[in-house]
């Protein structure tokens, strides 16, 4: 029988689970732009984990963040690009000695957080946590106590613009732009002369 | 796992979900039972004036689409991290202010820098 105190966990298993399959699905889909979709699918079931730990502000920034910006950044190299899908496919057992060793590490640490995780009590749960919102949580420290992390994720961020930009950016050479400033500067005497043409004579 | 009364804040979500699946469901359905079918191989044939009917949608297109795409999510970033720093301003105090200051300097150095390369001009 369910009650409504199972609810949470009901929520928590389907989360869950969709979360998995759809990841899952994201490595195994044939066709990239599928696998764009469950990626999103995936992401939306993490903010949904999220909601459940009472941390509503990761939640709400992975939705727009992810789900808003990046997912739809893949979508538009994988429907958009001249990519040859399957070409690259080809190699792609080649990386699986790779893909496992980095799995595995990822896979240790997990092991080692959930042991000190009910070892000792080092992570608050969030259900003890007092009634401040999880957003007011997270400004209380971010700017002050965790002020070099912060200022470093300012600096990443201004890495990631100077790279995009020098990366991607040409100066076109032949290119008319409109200039409006100049254009509006432009007076009579610029724009043209008046000739006094004498009979009989060109200019 | 949060408090049940902090979570009922989220049935209208829910319930919002449930409906939009459920709709999205009956549309499929219905354009699947309703719809008119007469297949015809020649319907999948090229055209008169030679084109294909159908081809790939993938095309080169401009880099600068992708920049502008990149540009957004480095400002949609630091957009995310002014929300905390608004609801705590009163808080943090001087100190939290001005390293929201200086973290914003820092971007506005990037800033300055696609503006003068000229990363946000279109030509």
């Amino acid at each position: 029988m369910i009650t409504p105190d199972m609810l949470p966990s009901l929520a928590f298993y389907g989360f869950a689970f969709i979360l998995v399959v759809s990841a899952l699905g994201v490595i195994t889909a044939k066709n990239p732009v599928y696998s764009v979709l469950l990626l999103i699918l995936a992401f939306f079931n993490a903010a949904g984990l999220f909601v459940l730990l009472g941390a509503e502000f990761v939640a709400m920034i992975l939705v727009i963040v992810y789900v808003g910006a990046v997912a739809v950044l893949f979508l538009f190299v994988v429907m958009m690009l001249d990519v040859d899908f399957k070409s690259l496919r080809k190699g792609a057992m080649h990386y699986v000695p790779l893909g496992v060793l980095l799995g595995g590490v990822l896979l240790i640490e997990l092991f080692v957080l959930f042991k000190a995780r009910f070892g000792t009590e080092v992570f608050p749960q969030a259900d003890t946590l007092p009634e401040i919102s999880n957003t007011q949580q997270i400004g209380a420290v971010l700017y002050t106590d965790y002020i070099f992390a912060f200022q470093v994720a300012g600096l990443i961020l201004l890495v990631a613009m100077i790279g995009a930009i020098v990366l991607t950016h040409r100066t076109r050479p032949n290119v008319r732009r409109q200039n409006v400033a100049k254009q509006n500067a432009t007076t009579q005497e610029d724009a043209m002369e008046i000739q006094q043409v004498e009979t009989g004579k060109g200019i | 796992m949060a408090s049940n009364a902090f979570l009922l804040e989220y049935l209208p979500i829910v319930i919002f979900l449930c409906i939009a699946g459920g709709m999205s469901c009956v549309m499929l359905l219905f354009s699947l039972l309703v719809s008119k079918r007469n297949p015809d191989p020649e319907k999948n044939a090229a055209y008169e004036c030679g084109f294909d009917a159908f081809e790939d949608a993938r095309s080169k297109f401009d880099v600068r689409f992708y920049l502008v795409a990149i540009l957004f999510i480095i400002f949609d970033l630091e957009v995310a991290f002014l929300f905390p720093w608004a609801v705590t301003l009163g808080k943090i105090g001087m100190f939290g202010f001005w390293s929201m200051v200086i973290f914003l300097g820092i971007l506005t150095v990037g800033f300055i820098y696609e503006w003068k390369k000229g990363a946000l001009d279109w030509e």
